[in-house]
């Protein structure tokens, strides 16, 4: 029988430490309403999604009620639009036509955000692949909840650069499609290295064609539970530490394993996977960079980050497995600098810079996220920094990912604002020495030998 | 079988049980187990409950004990019990 400190315990971690279930985030296979007539497919996209979906919002909230864990967000996440729109899309246009559908279908739904506005070009890209990507500064403009993300490399394929040059120039008009509104077009989008089917977290979710008509995964997080039980480890050695970190990690995910199990049966969706990472938010205690300081680091971005934060990311990887039949997504810490009130604190006193950034995605689950870069850094540059990233995915076999947001009209110690969840971050200065020669070449970047597995 | 944990956490005054206790017998809610501690002058009390005879949905319960609980003065909470054993039992 339980006892009365366990159920404390937990909830304690919901009340006090912030864990929640971050996302449940239904995948909607959108290979079916392919059709060459433009209205025609947007139709059935939209009758598909608010059919699939319309009990999703309910069933979350019924969850939460029963278990009294918080579920923060629910999310719908599509077949890339690239490969639904190929036959009916004949110009950019017509590809935010159909982003136009996502969005008013997740509205209709209720829910905050709709993922899959996407094109998988790791090898190469189709004409509709680049009216996809072109058309992103009008789509992401003229819609609020859709996010789109554009694989441009895999360990399999290599890296696809004229999809990384590209991105450059999307990412620079994108910015200044949202002048106006914080650049937050940017804060939609992302370009990954080894992309994965089944992420759950935005904005870089999609349904992937491997996938079955309908899938539900979920996002675990808690960053705040394991900072907690940290303290409770200080000064102890690595063996105590990372016990410390796994029993946490299990008590999470078990959590997630829950939701994903209730919502599936209740939705009559197979439950897909558990995603489990560390998601912080601005909130003070909700933080990957607190949980790092902790460790012993006095600021993130201290010699020693790379190695603590590959140790927090194995140990929560080591803790979730056992506690969930399926894991999968990106599974680890996310970085993001605006959405970590530590991070925020560690970039605008000097001590984190995106070198050490880089540094720390080769470690961590994902990428360069959520990142303000100066809106006069040139196209080349971000692109420069897109195949950095995409390299260190591409031959560390690991996923790896892109989200700057250049913020046209301020500089390098200026602030930029997105609210909620977003965050804010200050303004970060990019190496000014060009990298034109090498961005324009042209073609893709060969795969690495160890690819060849067969 | 329908296990609920119901925990009540408040200043502690006289006849917080008999409340509580009063309003799941009126429901027939049988309780399973009770257990209390007083934690930094805070009232911490867990019962583990079964509601699968009871008159009410799991819903009615939790928004009457809510009430129950602004009556007293101490905040109640109801969860399904899976939440704990899940976290706590491999």
């Amino acid at each position: 029988m339980l006892n009365l400190f366990e159920v404390i315990e937990t909830n304690n971690m919901i009340e006090h430490e912030r864990l929640d279930v971050r996302t449940i985030t239904m995948g909607v296979s959108l290979l079916d309403c392919i059709d060459a007539d433009l209205p025609a497919l947007c139709d059935k996209v939209y009758r598909k999604i608010t059919t699939v979906a319309k009990d999703l919002v309910l069933v979350g909230e019924r969850i939460t009620k029963d278990f009294g864990i918080p579920i923060v967000n629910k999310r719908i996440s599509v077949t890339p639009i690239a490969l639904v729109g190929g036959t009916a899309c004949k110009s950019p246009e017509d590809f935010a036509a159909i982003a136009r559908t996502l969005d008013a279908a997740a509205e209709k739904v209720g829910v905050n955000f709709i993922g899959g506005y996407s094109a998988l070009v790791s090898k190469g890209m189709t004409g509709a692949d680049r009216f996809l990507i072109r058309s992103l500064p009008l789509a992401l403009s003229t819609t609020g909840r859709v996010c789109a993300s554009v694989n441009v490399g895999s360990t399999k394929t290599g890296i696809n650069m004229d999809a990384v040059r590209l991105m450059g120039d999307v990412i620079l008009e994108a910015a200044e499609a949202t002048k106006d509104n914080d650049c937050l077009a940017c804060a939609k989008l992302v370009v990954f290295c080894n992309a994965p089917d089944d992420n759950p977290f935005m904005a870089g979710a999609f349904h992937g064609v491997t996938e079955a008509d309908a899938i539900i995964n979920v996002g675990v997080s808690g960053p705040g539970v394991v900072k907690v039980a940290l303290e409770k480890a200080k000064g102890e050695n690595f063996e105590v530490l990372c016990e410390t970190i796994k029993r946490t990690a299990f008590k999470i995910t078990r959590v997630g394993q829950l939701v994903a199990q209730e919502a599936s049966a209740r939705l009559g969706v197979p439950f897909g996977i558990i995603d489990l990472s560390l998601a912080p938010t601005p909130a003070v205690g909700d933080s990957v960079a607190e949980i790092l300081e902790e460790i012993g680091l006095e600021k993130v971005g201290a010699p020693g980050t790379t190695a603590a934060l590959a140790m927090l990311n194995d140990q929560v990887k080591k803790g979730g497995v056992m506690a969930s039949s399926y894991v999968g997504g990106l599974s680890g810490a996310f970085i993001p600098v605006s959405e970590d009130q530590g991070m925020i604190d560690a970039v605008s006193c000097g001590a984190l810079t995106l070198e050490k950034l880089e540094a720390m995605t080769c470690v961590c689950s994902v990428g360069l996220d959520m990142i303000a870069i100066p809106g006069d850094t040139p196209a080349t540059s971000i692109a420069g920094i897109i195949a950095d990233e995409a390299a260190i995915g591409m031959v560390n076999q690991k996923t790896t990912a892109v989200r700057l947001i250049p913020v046209i009209g301020k500089g390098v110690g200026e602030w930029v604002e997105f609210g909620g969840l977003l965050g804010r971050a200050p303004i970060m200065p990019v190496n000014r020495y060009g990298c034109e020669g090498f961005v324009d070449r042209g073609g893709r970047i060969p795969a690495p030998i160890h690819s060849f597995k067969n | 079988m329908d296990k609920i944990i119901i925990t009540v956490i408040g200043k502690d005054t006289v006849g917080i049980i008999a409340k509580v206790c009063t309003f799941l017998s009126d429901k027939q809610v049988n309780i399973l187990d009770i257990s209390q501690t007083i934690v930094q002058d805070y009232f911490n009390m867990m019962m583990i409950v079964d509601i699968s005879h009871s008159v009410c949905s799991f819903e009615d319960i939790s928004l009457g004990l809510d009430k129950v609980g602004e009556g007293i003065g101490v905040v109640i909470k109801c969860q399904r019990e899976e939440i704990f054993t899940m976290m706590h039992r491999v």
